[in-house]
């Protein structure tokens, strides 16, 4: 093995090992967001979700594949389920230090 | 620099097992720090791999025949643009493109998910991992690239001439890229169903784009396949049922199924099951596909043929099939419908119908594809079924998926009202069974099936363009938007629903295509002299005159004989193209006991189709020259070359065998040579190619990520940051 490859070989496995040990010296930057941080996250993704839901379900009541009465029964149950989360986020976000 | 290469391959084997420790570990023992550390892993498996598969392009690049694998795939004639695809054709090259690809796409999913799903993703984590480390171990024990020669030879075996197509360039990493972001998916179910986290959708959202993302190439990856295949092997198909297409198909058609699923699961709490079957399933069958390539255990023009893969690829789908059911009925209870069905009139289902006509098309292909199999095992005989057995099942199945897929966009979630339906389906039912009566007064009635598809496919087309009208309206009503800006900002606010609408689209364009291209094309065999003439469909063609020519590469070596025919098209007397099929000979790589001129008619032949593409029809003529006539020049100029072997210099001997080859294609022409001709006029066969790309543009629509993805993983960034610095100060 010539002398060049050999080195490229350390200089490799000093980085992959720094690489990868990092986060276990325990000072390293990228240090993990709380996990009441990661729910807010979680649920903020939920609301968006539900939310899309809500204007699916208008555009569909304006495009005529919902009937106004359907529409009402089904926008209704959204908004109670779009409520929850939101009641989730508050309680999920009081716990964020 | 192969040592480096080695080296880099065992660093990642070491660091993927590393890797596959280090996030279980955390995972069981909640240590953010190592959960970090195995995520990280995957980074740098990607950044080793990367490394390795640049130290062997640029070794195919510079034609370093040190290289064991270069030697036998490369040559210093082949391209520069197929040198650097040459990488891919072998067995350990394409599987060192299967770990980068993996290492990538993982790296990918595992960056955009590191501050989401912290119980699931280390799990999924170590599955990504594992699959890298199995990989790895195939290409550190089984295949190495980095394989050395004890003596280079002065020149390499060069690119299999059916390769050198443009899109072989693009389909291997396109169908590889479906197959390892299908592994996604899997890797996160198994994730929720190990934590038992499978209850919200939070997993399936996550991971629904790199879903959607490997539908998208892998689709991509199989029309090009079908392009290569059209307009390079010369049988004028596009479509064979060949093993290996199908397994590349088998995927696509459950990630088919999933994508639609999955928004059940999302809007509904419904189809747990079901889903997660369905991404364990796809993962499993993505690397079925994997195996079915490489293993040589079916006949495929694609294979790689017979190797030693066989045995890990089968533990591995073992464990991956005995380790998802054993994991689905562990977790039944948590993965129960938070739901029910209200109305068979619904969205939900129709997709639940959509879905059971798309796995049934994936029982029928995967019966189809492993029957060679099965009957050995029952009856000691291989028997393969053909076309005719597929299409029996299929093309029905096709049709009512392409009636679903117009149905879907036009009927609501949970309820719709007869009334509704009714608004809804007149428009697109009437263009319907107009266009159908129309083409039945054309005479399309003397095919049923393709006449049903026609239907479905306006039905479609009606219905997709139906809902661009009506929110186009709806949006200019409320905005005062003109025509094309409410479009543009209709899309935008939904672009998955209007992306999708329009892959709709370009499948049923992509399946007139198919049905109209296969109940309606004239095809012929014919062998002609020049001056004669055979009527196909309308059209007469006439082998007006032969062609011949010796094609050197930029160094000057001799690298193929071509022998081709001048083609007259004429329709009503009027000539309408002229077409120029050709075959082309390629010397053997096997040069024990051939002559040097022989050699040029016992390699590869390729053929080089003459080709008139147009919107309603296509003109496509193949030949084969009757060569039976220079035989006896061809052993000639063998023994005068065997006579003078050792007594010319090697550049006057070039010269000789050039000047003997350009006599052998002067005597070709002379001789008004008979020659096969296929030739075949098949209506819409263009309308595949135009409806895959309508289905290319739709799903980049349905991926591009929309204002409101982007304002979430803002809020989600800042959440983070505050509760970081909070806790910090």
């Amino acid at each position: 093995m010539d002398i060049v490859a050999l080195l490229v070989i350390v200089v490799v496995l000093v980085a992959v090992v720094a690489i990868v040990a990092t986060p276990l010296r325990g000072t390293h930057r990228e240090r993990a967001s709380s996990e009441a941080a990661d729910r807010v996250a979680e649920l903020e993704a939920r609301k968006e979700a539900k939310y899309r839901e809500i204007r699916d379900a208008e555009m569909d009541l304006r495009t005529g594949k919902l009937s106004v009465e359907d529409h009402r029964v089904l926008d209704r149950q959204l908004r109670a389920e779009a409520v929850v989360i939101l009641k989730a986020l508050d309680d999920a976000g009081a716990e964020v230090p | 620099m192969a040592t480096v290469g080695r080296a880099l391959l065992i660093l990642a084997l070491v660091v993927a097992l590393y890797g596959v420790a280090a996030s279980i570990y955390g995972a069981v023992r909640r240590r953010d720090d190592w959960i970090a550390s195995g995520r990280r892993s995957v980074y740098a498996i990607a950044a080793l791999v990367t490394g390795a598969f640049a130290i062997l392009e640029f070794a195919f690049l510079r034609s370093d025949f040190t290289f064991a694998t270069v030697a036998s795939h490369s040559s210093t004639t082949t391209p520069a643009f197929y040198k650097a695809a040459a990488a891919w054709s072998s067995q350990e090259g394409s599987l060192l493109l299967w770990l980068w690809l993996l290492s990538l796409w993982s790296s990918l999913v595992l960056f955009f998910t590191r501050r989401q799903l912290r119980i699931v993703t280390p799990w999924a984590t170590a599955v990504l991992l594992g699959f890298a480390a199995f990989f790895a171990s195939l290409l550190v024990f089984k295949e190495t690239p980095f394989a050395l020669l004890a003596v280079a030879p002065a020149e390499g075996a060069g690119l299999n001439p059916l390769l050198r197509h443009p899109s072989m360039m693009i389909h291997p990493p396109m169908l590889y890229s479906g197959y390892t972001l299908f592994t996604i998916p899997f890797a996160f179910a198994i994730g929720a169903l190990v934590t038992r986290q499978v209850r919200a959708a939070d997993w399936i959202r996550a991971t629904r784009r790199f879903a959607l993302a490997a539908w998208l190439f892998l689709g991509i990856g199989i029309l090009l396949g079908a392009r290569w295949s059209y307009s390079e092997l010369g049988w004028g198909g596009y479509w064979a049922w060949d093993p290996v297409e199908n397994a590349s198909l088998l995927p696509w058609l459950t990630g088919t199924a999933l994508i639609h699923s999955i928004m059940i699961q999302e809007k509904r709490g419904m189809l747990k099951i079901w889903n997660v079957s369905l991404v364990l399933a796809t993962g499993t069958l993505a690397i079925l596909g994997t195996f079915l390539v490489r293993s040589g255990i079916l006949d495929s023009i694609h294979a790689f043929g017979a190797s030693t893969l066989g045995v890990p690829f089968v533990i591995l789908i073992g464990v991956m099939i005995g380790g998802s059911i054993a994991l689905v009925v562990w977790r039944r209870e948590a993965l129960r419908s938070e739901n029910r069905l209200d109305s068979l009139l619904s969205r939900e289902a129709i997709f639940l119908l959509n879905n059971l006509v798309l796995v049934a098309m994936a029982f029928v292909v995967f019966w189809g594809t492993f029957w060679p199999l099965i009957a050995e095992a029952l009856t000691g005989t291989r028997r393969a079924l053909g076309p005719p057995w597929f299409d029996k099942y299929t093309v029905p199945l096709a049709i009512m998926l392409v009636l679903l897929s117009g149905i879907g966009p036009v009927i609501a979630w949970r309820k719709a009202t007869v009334a509704n339906a009714r608004r809804n389906f007149l428009l697109p039912a009437v263009a319907a069974i107009g266009l159908g009566a129309v083409l039945s007064a054309f005479g399309a009635a003397s095919r049923p099936l393709a006449l049903a598809m026609f239907v479905c496919g306006a039905f479609v087309v009606a219905s997709v363009g139906q809902e661009f009208w009506r929110g186009v309206g709806v949006r200019r009503a409320m905005t005062g938007e003109g025509p094309l800006r409410a479009l543009r900002s209709l899309v935008a606010r939904n672009r998955r629903r209007y992306g999708g609408y329009l892959v709709h689209v370009g499948m049923a364009l992509l399946f007139v295509g198919v049905a109209a291209s296969s109940a309606f094309n004239n095809a012929r065999d014919v062998r002609l002299v020049p001056g004669q003439t055979m009527r196909v469909g309308d059209h007469d063609f006439t082998y007006a005159q032969a062609t011949s020519r010796v094609s050197t590469s930029r160094s000057g070596a001799l690298e193929k004989i071509s022998f081709g025919a001048v083609v007259d098209v004429r329709r009503d007397g009027e000539k309408i193209v002229t077409l120029r099929p050709e075959r082309s000979y390629f010397p053997s790589r096997d040069i024990a006991g051939l002559g040097p001129v022989g050699r040029f008619f016992e390699g590869e032949a390729t053929s080089e189709i003459g080709l008139k593409a147009g919107f309603r029809r296509d003109l496509w003529a193949a030949m084969t020259p009757d060569i039976r006539k220079l035989m006896p020049t061809i052993q000639e100029g063998d023994r005068v070359f065997a006579a003078a072997a050792g007594k010319l210099p090697p550049e006057l001997e070039g010269q000789a065998l050039g000047a003997a080859l350009s006599g052998i294609v002067n005597r070709y022409i002379a001789s008004e040579p008979a020659a096969t001709f296929r030739v075949i006029s098949s209506p819409l066969v263009t309308w595949i190619w135009l409806g895959a790309i309508v289905v290319f543009l739709g799903g980049l629509i349905a991926l591009w990520p929309g204002p409101d993805a982007a304002r979430r993983r803002v809020t989600a960034r800042y959440s983070a940051r505050v509760a970081e610095e909070l806790g910090r100060a």
